[in-house]
C-alpha cells in the first residue's frame, strides 16, 4: 500500500512535495512535476475552502481545495446550509478500498 | 496532403453480449461489402479504438479480416479513443507513411474505462455522475441554468435517435419523462446519462491520391484541434466551462479556417445533458450561459443540427466506438445519405469527442 493509503488510514492527509522546488504534486506521484526531482510527504493542513457541492440523496458531497490549489472531492456533514468560497475542517480521512474525506464547515 | 473519409460502417448498439473480436468484425464488413474496388491489399494501417484490456487486438482484427497491414496498434484515451484513433490514423496519412487506413472501435459493457481508479482527486466519489453533477452544480448558480434546461437536452437527443437505426434506445423519452425519471443526484436524473452498452463502429480513411478509387464523394478532415488539460477531475478550474473542448476548437476553427458560424451540422459529447448546455458555449454555437436557450431552440423548431443522431444519450455510448460513431454520423449528413436524419444543405461539420471529465478533448471539422 502506498504511502499515502497508509497515512490515510491514520486520519492522515499527505501529499507529495517536492524536495527540490517544494511544488506540491497532487495527485501523489514519486516525482515532481516540473523538475522531476524525487518528493517527500507533506503532512497537509486541515483547513480547506469550498469550491462546489450537490448532493445524493441527503449526502452532500463537494471539492474542497487545501493549500496550493490541490482540490479533492469529499463529504460534506452539515445541517446548515452552505456557501461558495467558505472554509471547510478536514474532519476524517480514511482509506478502506477508496479514499475517503469528511468536511465540516467552519462556523 | 489532404485525408479523406471514403467509408463507414456501424453496429447496432446494443446489451446483447457479443465477443470484441465480433464487434468489430462487424462493423468493418459493410466497408468491405459496400466499398468499391476495395480489397484488403488496399489497407496500409488498420488502428482499434477500446478501452478493452484485449491485447494485440488491432493485430488479431487485421488477420481475421484478412488484412496484412504495414502498422497496426491499439488506440486508447477512455471516452475519446474514437476520435483520437481517426486522428493517429489521418496523422499516418498525411505523413506519407500509408494511403488507406482501416479505423474500427469497439467497446463492450464490462469492459474497464467508465471510471478513472487512478485519480485520487475524487475521493470517493469515482463514478462519472459525480463530476457531472458538480459541472450542473456550477452552471445552474453561475448562469440560473435549470432542471428543466437541462431536461431538454435528453429530450432533442432521444427524439433524433428514433430516427437512429443504429440506437440504442428505441423509444423516444418525453422531456416529462426526463423530467420524472429517477434523481441520482439532486441535478442530475438517469434519462441525463448516456448508456453504457455494446457496439462497434469502423470508418476507412484515404490520401487524396487513393480516396477516389473508393467514392466519388470523399468528406475531407479539414481541421483538427486537440487539448489534453489533464488527468484528475479537480484540476478543471473553472466548472462553467471545459478548457480543453474551448482550446481544441479554437485549434480546430483555425487550422480549418472556419469558424462556428460555418458550421452546419455538429455532433457533440453529450455523456450527461449538461455537458452539451457546456460544449454549445465553448464550441462557439450559444453565447456564454446561453446553451440552455440554444437547445430549447433546437426542441422548438426541430432542428436537427446538434447531435442529429441522438448523442450519446440518445444512441448510447460504446466508449471506443463513440468518437468514431459521432465521426460516421457527420460523414453521413456531408455525403448526404443521413436519410431521415439528412440536415439540409450539410457542407461543414464538426465532432467533438471528449474524455475524462473534460480533461481532454479532440474537435474535427470536416468538409464536403
Amino acid at each position: 500500500m502506498s504511502k499515502f493509503k497508509e497515512e490515510l488510514k491514520k486520519n492522515n492527509f499527505v501529499c507529495s512535495e517536492c524536495l527540490k522546488c517544494k511544488k506540491l504534486v497532487w495527485p501523489s506521484s514519486d516525482f515532481c512535476n516540473s523538475c522531476f526531482s524525487p518528493v517527500t510527504w507533506k503532512n497537509m493542513a486541515r483547513t480547506a475552502k469550498l469550491i462546489e457541492f450537490a448532493k445524493r440523496n441527503d449526502e452532500i458531497f463537494c471539492i474542497a481545495e487545501f493549500e496550493d490549489n490541490v482540490r479533492i472531492m469529499g463529504r460534506v456533514q452539515t445541517t446548515s446550509n452552505l456557501k461558495i468560497g467558505q472554509s471547510l475542517t478536514l474532519v476524517f480521512c480514511d482509506y478502506d478500498g477508496k479514499e475517503k474525506f469528511v468536511f465540516e464547515p467552519v462556523i | 496532403m489532404k485525408v479523406g473519409i471514403a467509408s463507414s460502417g456501424l453496429t447496432k448498439f446494443t446489451k446483447n453480449d457479443i465477443s470484441i473480436e465480433s464487434l468489430m468484425l462487424s462493423s468493418i464488413k459493410p466497408i468491405f461489402n459496400d466499398t468499391k474496388n476495395l480489397s484488403q491489399n488496399d489497407i496500409d494501417i488498420v488502428l482499434t479504438s477500446t478501452n478493452s484490456n484485449d491485447k494485440y487486438l488491432a493485430n488479431i482484427i487485421s488477420e481475421l479480416s484478412g488484412i496484412a497491414p504495414k502498422t497496426s496498434h491499439s488506440v486508447e484515451s477512455l471516452c475519446n479513443s474514437g476520435a483520437n484513433s481517426i486522428v493517429s490514423a489521418y496523422s499516418y496519412i498525411a505523413a506519407g507513411l500509408a494511403d488507406v487506413a482501416l479505423v474500427v472501435g469497439a467497446e463492450k459493457i464490462d469492459n474497464p474505462g467508465l471510471v478513472l481508479e487512478w485519480d485520487k482527486s475524487r475521493g470517493q466519489y469515482k463514478h462519472p455522475i459525480y463530476w457531472s453533477s458538480m459541472f450542473a452544480s456550477a452552471h445552474m448558480r453561475q448562469y440560473g441554468t435549470t432542471l428543466e434546461d437541462i431536461a431538454y437536452v435528453g429530450a432533442v437527443n432521444h427524439r433524433n435517435a428514433m430516427d437512429n437505426p443504429y440506437a440504442y434506445f428505441e423509444r423516444k423519452f418525453s422531456l416529462e419523462d426526463i423530467m420524472k425519471s429517477k434523481p441520482l443526484t439532486d441535478n442530475l436524473r438517469v434519462l441525463d446519462c448516456s448508456m453504457s452498452c455494446n457496439g462497434s463502429a469502423a470508418i476507412l480513411l484515404a490520401s487524396e491520391k487513393k480516396i477516389r478509387n473508393f467514392t466519388d464523394r470523399p468528406i475531407w478532415i479539414s481541421g483538427i484541434g486537440q487539448k489534453s488539460t489533464s488527468a484528475s477531475f479537480t484540476k478543471n478550474e473553472n466548472l462553467t466551462r471545459m478548457e480543453s473542448t474551448l482550446y481544441s476548437a479554437a485549434q480546430a476553427y483555425e487550422n480549418s479556417s472556419k469558424t462556428s458560424s460555418d458550421i452546419d451540422v455538429a455532433e457533440l459529447h453529450d455523456a450527461f445533458s449538461i455537458c452539451e448546455i457546456i460544449e454549445l458555449e465553448d464550441l462557439g454555437f450559444a453565447r456564454r450561459g446561453k446553451g440552455s436557450v440554444y437547445v430549447r431552440d433546437l426542441y422548438n423548431t426541430y432542428d436537427r443540427k446538434i447531435n442529429p443522431r441522438g448523442g450519446l444519450i440518445g444512441s448510447g455510448h460504446p466508449l471506443g466506438a463513440t468518437g468514431i460513431a459521432q465521426t460516421i454520423e457527420i460523414f453521413q449528413q456531408l455525403q448526404g445519405t443521413a436519410g431521415k436524419r439528412q440536415v439540409d444543405n450539410a457542407n461543414t461539420g464538426l465532432v467533438h469527442n471528449m474524455s475524462a471529465a473534460g480533461t481532454s478533448s479532440t474537435v474535427l471539422i470536416l468538409q464536403s
